[in-house]
């Protein structure tokens, strides 16, 4: 999957989760660019993206996204092991 | 079952018209998700749960003082969730001398805690079980080393249920049940714990606030009474009408078990009180025949309150069901292995509760347990009789109908009352018909047993008990009275209630009789009644007016010393 499906993915997942249709992700995108993503709202983001993608992160991980793009690295990097 | 992210979108939702409880939600780990899984479900229910929740970690500093926001707050319902991880921590740092009394030292705290909230406010209070961890430090042996962590977990379980039995304000969300349900990994999720300080997994909320609510509705009067059973391939294998008796499959062979089980579970309930009903499409003597007959059927007739077994479509059927049972739908649960009568009675009756059997018998049992259908926050003696009652009630209404006077037929049923003040021995039936009556309940204003308690030993109220037994046997206690002295001339008519199934009996004058006696013998000149419409008491609108009481927007007022005795043919049993 390229990064652009996994980016338009997730999009879907943040407006699912935060039930806000207006959310428009790039690969920027940070927690204090979007209202609802709190600390308790990254939880539930989290747990969506794992179900979805059929993976897991690392507690380290959750952590220490600085954005958008840099989930998208981690899932990148499992999907393709 | 919907999922977190679908409750949570419930919130956003209109609760105005909604019914508004007021719970307080305490935890040692961060609940705001519990939170919000509770209210959205809440929804779903029709029920506002308008939630105080406590900043994280603070319950013995919110239920130790006396001023704290909790007890201004005064919820009608508190929640305490202790988890089983900060259990674990404090076990883990206490000195391993102190591991032997470890459950015994949390059951005396968390009974110092109930004894501290019930002081301070009237509420009821849930409580968390805790579902095991093992930390697998004995291995297998822990189940012998009373002073390991599991052992400890396993007894403060165990001390939790007896500590509940004892106390009438203490009731317990099995979470430790769940678990088994669920599975472990489920209800736990340590990436989420590690990032949040929440102990319960996304996953298990809902079934976590289904459980909560349910004993919340519970404690609201809301639960199913009863149990209406389809027969063919529903309560045994295969088809009375096609196969004959000889061919059904109940008992111990192949799936003959899975039949014979689900009528054990039957059996179960009816001795709990859950009233029984048959709704078959069948010719009624050949429906009844397994139940009369057939050596390895559990079930048997007398289990059956009321049998009806026509080529009616069913949705009618069970609205005779619930006019000779006078309960509400909404208390009624349907079995039927045919989606398309589940479906006809779902559109037509869409307050019965029908479950989505599983198409292969051998799931029904394990699919019912997971629903906790049949909900309670009361058990008394006199449930495991409802059968009998109802089954007399059915003999009664043949009786009627050889009398064509009212008079004469009330004479002949040759009815007796005792009439006593609430006692200890009649306080569980007293909180539970309080729980449960809806239809004549004048004010519906829900006691429990430490409610029902708090007033016998009160010089401020004046409390009746009413049994009535005729010639086809006792109907047990049926009718309560609260008075409430509220100036040194009126006694306030505070609860009136009484079971539907001794309805046309005259019961309403005996009972005004006896409260007139009693007032008039203690130098009062008023009764004062009242009537709280709800969407279920329309039976009792005019209720007072029908017994001579004068309307006096809101209140009805009547002077004792103007009453005439009205007739009864009820004499009251005289007490030793």
């Amino acid at each position: 999957m390229s990064r652009n499906e996994v980016l338009k993915e997730i999009n879907e997942i943040f407006i699912d989760t935060l039930d806000n249709q207006e959310i428009v992700l790039d690969e920027s995108t940070q927690a204090a660019d979007i209202d609802q993503w709190d600390s308790l709202m990254h939880v539930l983001l989290v747990d969506a993206m794992e179900k979805h993608f059929d993976i897991r992160f690392k507690s380290g991980e959750i952590q220490n996204w600085k954005n958008v793009g840099e989930i998208i690295d981690s899932i990148d990097q499992k999907s393709n092991n | 079952m919907k999922n977190f992210i679908q409750l949570k979108k419930n919130l956003k939702k209109d609760f105005t018209d909604l019914r508004d409880i007021k719970v307080a939600l305490l935890g040692d780990t961060a609940t705001q998700f519990l939170k919000q899984a509770l209210k959205g479900l809440g929804h779903d229910y029709g029920i506002h749960l308008n939630i105080w929740e406590a900043d994280f970690n603070q319950i013995e500093r919110q239920v130790l003082d006396p001023s704290s926001e909790l007890y201004a707050f005064e919820p009608e319902i508190v929640i305490l969730f202790q988890s089983s991880h900060k259990l674990l921590s404090k076990y883990n740092k206490t000195t391993s001398d102190q591991h032997l009394s470890f459950a015994e030292n949390q059951i005396n705290a968390i009974e110092d805690l109930y004894a501290n909230i019930t002081d301070n406010i009237k509420a009821e209070i849930i409580y968390y079980n805790y579902p095991e961890i093992d930390d697998s430090v004995f291995g297998n042996y822990a189940n012998k080393a009373e002073s390991s962590f599991l052992f400890q977990l396993r007894k403060l379980n165990y001390e939790l249920m007896l500590l509940a039995a004892k106390k009438p304000s203490l009731f317990l969300c099995d979470l430790s049940s769940i678990q088994n349900q669920i599975g472990k990994a489920s209800l736990f999720n340590p990436s989420v714990y590690i990032n949040t300080e929440m102990v319960l997994g996304i996953d298990a909320l809902p079934q976590i606030a289904a459980r909560t609510i349910s004993i919340i509705n519970g404690l609201k009067g809301k639960i199913k009474k009863c149990l209406i059973l389809d027969l063919d391939n529903t309560t045994w294998g295969g088809i009375i009408g096609d196969d004959g008796i000889e061919n059904i499959e109940v008992g111990s062979l192949g799936i003959g078990k899975a039949f014979s089980e689900f009528q054990q579970w039957v059996k179960k309930l009816k001795n709990r009180g859950i009233i029984i009903a048959v709704c078959s499409k069948n010719t009624e003597s050949v429906a009844k025949e397994p139940f009369e007959k057939h050596p390895e059927m559990v079930l048997r007739l007398e289990d059956i309150s009321v049998f009806v077994a026509n080529w009616e479509n069913k949705a009618d059927n069970i609205r005779q069901i619930q006019q000779i049972l006078n309960i509400g739908f909404d208390s009624m649960v349907f079995l039927d292995d045919n989606p398309f009568e589940r479906n006809i009675v779902r559109e037509n009756l869409p307050d019965v509760l029908v479950p989505e059997l599983p198409e292969d018998p051998a799931n029904y049992l394990e699919y019912l347990y997971g629903l906790n259908l049949f909900e309670t926050t009361s058990f008394s003696g006199e449930d495991a009789k409802r059968t009998k009652l109802y089954q007399i009630e059915a003999e009664r209404v043949k009786a009627h109908k050889k009398f064509t006077n009212e008079d004469d037929f009330l004479k002949n049923l040759a009815m007796t009352s005792k009439v006593e003040p609430f006692t200890p021995f009649n306080t569980p039936r007293i909180a539970q018909l309080s729980q449960r009556s809806n239809q004549f309940n004048l004010r519906t204003v829900r006691y429990s047993e430490s409610d029902v308690e708090q007033m016998a030993n009160s010089e401020d109220y004046a409390t009746f008990s009413f049994t009535l037994e005729d010639r086809f046997g006792d109907n047990g206690l049926i009718c309560a009275i609260i008075l409430q002295k509220e100036d040194p001339k009126t006694w306030f008519i505070d609860t009136w209630f009484m079971s539907c199934r001794v309805l046309k009996r005259g019961m309403e004058n005996f009972v005004l009789n006896t409260i007139v006696t009693f007032a008039k013998e203690n130098n009062f000149d008023f009764l004062k009644g009242e009537y709280i419409p709800t969407p279920k008491n329309k039976l009792v609108e005019n209720h007072y007016k029908d017994l001579g009481f004068e309307y006096q927007k809101p209140y009805y007022i009547l002077d004792v010393n103007e009453y005439a005795d009205k007739k009864s043919h009820i004499t009251k049993q005289e007490t030793k």
